[in-house]
């Protein structure tokens, strides 16, 4: 058993749903209990999506678990057979109806639906929804696009001539982070290039356009996390190329537009040298002088935090202190990651151990997700959200992708607006005492209340920061007892509190080194030059 | 379009004599008991609510809370993994370390619910004995309780229900002789100081609230015990109520000025209240509440409403509803219909009115776009698809989740109701 507060991923059925909502013309039949269907509102209320999920719940109860639920999972499928008229079906259990052993895949073939039934067998004590998706994609790119695999050894016919080259773009599910816009860039950098997309899937692909996949000459995968698994299969069995790059951030977005072209055979350079991202010259412009080496932690799925670490140390030239992902499954990709930047890789499902690793760090800037938001937002840090799980606040009216250069704009703006702009924190460090614009206030430009002290326990009841807090307490009665004399407590307060526990743990570290006993203010300068960067 | 509707012939109208209610199977579009933690947790607040389950069960009741708001909440899942299920033995091991864990990281939770989850149930996992065992180890400091928030018994606020039945044994035995009043079921805080105000100024003096707002102070209850049931879902605890000697007193549900009527007058009876007493108490109030509700009744006087079933408080929504406000109830959807409990609501529903027991959720729609009401009230999942029809809704949630109960939050009941047809006649684009 894990003791959980918060999850960063649902179980895997949810994962399967975002296939199947994402996609046209397909339906699920989920045997599980009542209460399951709760799901609906994921898609419903998060995304505001204007049709129910496709999806049919048995919603079997006690009474039924004494009679026959393999029935009711019959009745159930044929229903929502005749209902819908769906072009395939999928079918499957929750994590309660794996447990109680119908068989739903030969159950539902026992029917003999005229149209094809795919069964997931998804593993919902072992594993969580990006899996989930990626492992219900792959099932139905098998089951539809296999049998126009072509026989094994045979070779990809050539493209004929004059024809534009296309491919398909894999990954994008219901309730992604951002992927309705990141098709949008995407597709039309690749018509830029010449390059056709031949079907977009899961999202708004029917079963029929999955059975047509080996068409296109090779793949982008958007999403690894949910395509990898299919393209390889794809690749496997049409011999048909995918993409590595994720084309997120302006270095990554030219990489990946050498790489597609390389893949389609056209020529990268005109596309090259008439784009551009804004982001660049942003960056390069003298008011972004105070962004330099800004300590940036950055957590969420491993294909954003990859992706947001590039740019937020080579693109913005921030600092990355930290960074992780909750999964598992991409931990190779991110300890890879973490040996560029010199971190530890933290690599947990755990929420409370990423708010500690958050409150140990001290970060100016925070990069997650809407879980990391909330954390920030206790401890007193600015946040930007670059991954899911996702909120309502991550479905924006207007276009806003993450991939392309238009990606790199709307990522500069996203990453720069939570900031404290940088005259105001020099007036800030100049004038603490004015009795405006005072310790702690937040960034004018946002509206917000004053925030906590970093670090400061925030409410009584929690728990998660007063352990923080012992534990440094702990530490440092272990090593010297270092006390602060009062002068030098108050010119702490000096000290912009955005920083101050960074300061304080510095010159507290600083003192046990060289066998201080007392900080005075003499102490803390030492400290303050002893580790000026 | 030719639609086949099922189900849908009215029960026939039939004066003075109870309704006919039909009963419905097909899918749930409900949520399972261990929603009610959402609110359970806020109201008592030293306690902590350990769900059994999967994945599953945590993402359900982060999604339903909507928000991740609380610095560390008070509940959280042992999420069950494949080596749980091999064997109880280790699962039962493994539960016992988990609490362990999490009361040395919170030594502020004086009462532990384990609340069981649909696999914890299927695999019989047996929370009480867990409870009991876990009881022993840790208590005085901790008193470890468990009930069912599982889908396969629970449907949404019978949460609130089996959780509040599982409180009932450890309530002390009342030594007093004098009658008391016991209020059941989760009100908002400042809802239950009114309630006391109006108690207190009738002459009834002894009135404590089952869940209280500290599990320290517990209520007492005995054969002397009197309780009203402020909400319509507590079945079983009023039965457990009922075995520790107290008498439950019949009423309708404190929803609206008739009804906070009611349910009070029914404490005012039970207690001997002088009739002129209660009138010089309660007019005031009820003048107050009737004036606020008539500005709402040019929104909603008319309007054909249908309920889908969420909460069981459908039908004391409609009475409220349909007398005080004149809608028009076009179906009555309860996920569970307790008769008795529900007999005074039901006499004061209008005679033929549709009531269904259960659901189909694909049937119940065939017939909510058939009749096309002004306003549907339904779950999450149903809302924005139905607006996107072009139908009104409400979410039944936010009537679980706001004060609505008593005088003085009857006119904020009706105008969470006209509230959704205000909005859609203001929008022109």
């Amino acid at each position: 058993m894990q003791l959980t507060v918060w999850t960063y991923e649902g179980p895997p059925h949810v994962g399967a749903m975002r296939v199947a909502t994402g996609m046209e013309g397909l339906h699920y039949v989920l045997h599980a209990p009542q209460g399951d269907t709760y799901a609906d509102l994921l898609f419903t209320m998060i995304e505001r999506r204007n049709q129910r999920p496709p999806v049919t719940y048995t919603t079997f109860a006690a009474r039924d678990l004494g009679k026959d639920t393999a029935e009711l999972f019959k009745t159930a499928a044929r229903g929502a057979y005749e209902r819908f008229k769906p072009q395939a079906m999928i079918v499957g259990a929750s994590c309660t109806g794996t447990l109680i052993q119908d068989d739903p895949g030969g159950l539902a073939k026992a029917l003999a639906l005229p149209v094809p039934v795919v069964t997931v067998d998804l593993p919902a004590y072992q594993r969580k929804e990006n899996w989930g998706a990626a492992e219900t994609f792959y099932q139905l790119v098998r089951a539809l696009a296999g049998p126009k695999a072509p026989p094994p050894g045979s070779q990809r016919p050539a493209r004929p001539a004059g024809q534009r080259p296309t491919c398909n773009l894999l990954g994008p599910t219901a309730l992604g982070f951002r992927h309705r816009d990141d098709v949008r860039e995407i597709t039309s950098l690749l018509n830029q290039l010449g390059i056709d997309v031949s079907v977009t899937a899961p999202m708004g692909a029917t079963p029929a356009d999955l059975a047509r996949l080996g068409d296109a000459d090779f793949n982008v995968v958007m999403y690894p996390e949910i395509a990898s698994q299919a393209a390889s299969w794809l690749q496997r069995m049409f011999h048909q190329p995918f993409t590595k790059v994720v084309p997120i951030g302006v270095s990554a977005t030219r990489e990946f537009i050498k790489e597609v072209a390389a893949l389609a055979g056209v020529d990268p350079e005109p596309v090259l040298k008439n784009s551009s991202s804004r982001l660049t010259w942003y960056s390069h412009s003298v008011d972004s002088t105070y962004l330099t080496n800004k300590r940036v932690f950055i957590f969420g799925d491993a294909t954003h935090v990859v992706a947001a670490a590039r740019i937020a140390s080579q693109e913005i030239g921030f600092k990355v202190v930290g960074l992780g992902t909750y999964s598992r499954e991409f931990g190779r990709e991110i300890r890879e990651a973490a040996k560029l930047y010199d971190v530890e890789p933290l690599i947990t499902d755990d929420y409370l151990e990423v708010e500690a690793k958050v409150a140990e760090l001290h970060p100016e800037l925070v990069l997650g997700t809407q879980m990391e938001r909330h954390i920030a937002k206790r401890l007193g840090v600015p946040c930007a959200v670059i991954s899911a799980p996702v909120h309502v606040q991550d479905f924006p009216a207007r276009y806003a992708p993450q991939m392309g250069f238009e990606g790199a704009n709307v990522i500069f703006d996203t990453w720069v607006h939570p900031l404290m702009m940088g005259l105001e924190e020099h007036l800030l460090q100049m004038f603490r005492d004015d009795f405006e614009f005072k310790d702690g206030a937040a960034p004018s430009h946002l509206g917000h209340a004053p925030v906590a002290e970093v670090a400061a326990p925030a409410m009584a009841a929690d728990v998660a920061i007063a352990e923080v807090t012992t534990t440094t307490v702990t530490t440092e009665t272990t090593t010297t007892t270092v006390v602060w004399a009062a002068d030098a407590e108050k010119e702490l307060r000096k000290i912009p509190f955005f920083v101050r526990g960074k300061a304080r743990r510095n010159t507290e570290r600083y003192a046990s080194e060289i066998g201080v006993a007392t900080i005075t203010v003499e102490t803390l300068y030492d400290a303050k030059a002893h580790f000026s960067r | 379009m030719t639609v086949q509707l099922q189900g849908c012939a009215a029960p026939a109208a039939q004066d003075g004599a109870a309704p006919v209610v039909r009963h419905e199977r097909g899918q749930h579009e409900v949520f399972c008991g261990l929603t009610g933690i959402v609110w359970l947790h806020r109201k008592i607040q030293d306690a902590f609510f350990l769900v059994v389950g999967s994945r599953t069960c945590a993402h359900l009741i982060q999604s339903a809370a909507g928000v991740m708001i609380f610095a560390e909440p008070r509940f959280g899942t042992a999420i069950m993994e494949e080596k749980d299920l091999a064997g109880l033995t280790d699962a039962n091991d493994e539960l016992d370390r988990i609490v362990a864990q999490l009361i040395a990281r919170r030594p502020d939770i004086k009462l532990l619910f384990l609340v069981g989850s649909c696999p914890s149930e299927v695999i019989k996992l047996d929370l009480s004995r867990a409870a009991l065992r876990l009881s022993k180890r840790f208590m005085p400091q901790v008193r470890v309780l468990s009930y069912t928030g599982s889908g396969l018994e629970t449907t949404f606020t019978q949460g609130e229900d089996a959780c509040l039945a599982s409180l009932v044994p450890e309530l002390p035995a009342s030594t007093s002789t004098e009658t008391s009043l016991l209020v059941v079921g989760s009100l908002a805080d400042v809802v239950e100081d009114q309630f006391i105000r109006i108690f207190d100024a009738l002459g009834i003096k002894s009135v404590q609230f089952l869940p209280p707002r500290n599990s320290t102070s517990l209520p007492s209850v005995g054969p002397n015990t009197k309780f009203l049931l402020a909400q319509p879902f507590l079945a079983d605890t009023a039965r457990e109520l009922e075995n520790r000697g107290a008498t439950r007193l019949a009423a309708p549900f404190p929803l609206g000025v008739e009804g906070t009527t009611a349910w009070l007058r029914a404490a005012a009876d039970a207690f001997g209240v002088d009739a002129a007493l209660f009138d010089k108490v309660t007019q005031p109030a009820r003048s107050r509440a009737e004036r606020a509700l008539e500005n709402f009744r040019q929104d909603l006087a008319g309007r054909r409403i249908f309920f889908f079933p969420d909460s069981q408080l459908e039908i004391p929504l409609a009475r409220f509803l349909s007398r005080e406000l004149s809608m028009q109830l076009v179906e009555v959807g309860t996920p569970y219909l307790h008769r008795e409990h529900l007999a005074e609501e039901l006499k004061l529903l209008p005679a033929g009115v549709a009531i269904t027991e259960g659901q189909d959720v694909d049937l119940q729609l065939d017939r909510c776009r058939a009749a096309r009401p002004d306003l549907a009230v339904c779950g999450l999942g149903l809302a924005n698809p139905l607006e996107a029809e072009g139908m009104t809704t409400k979410w039944a949630i936010e009537l679980v989740f706001t004060p609505i109960q008593g005088y003085d939050q009857a006119s904020d009941l009706a105008e969470l109701f006209a509230r959704p047809l205000v909005r859609r006649a203001k929008l022109v684009a």
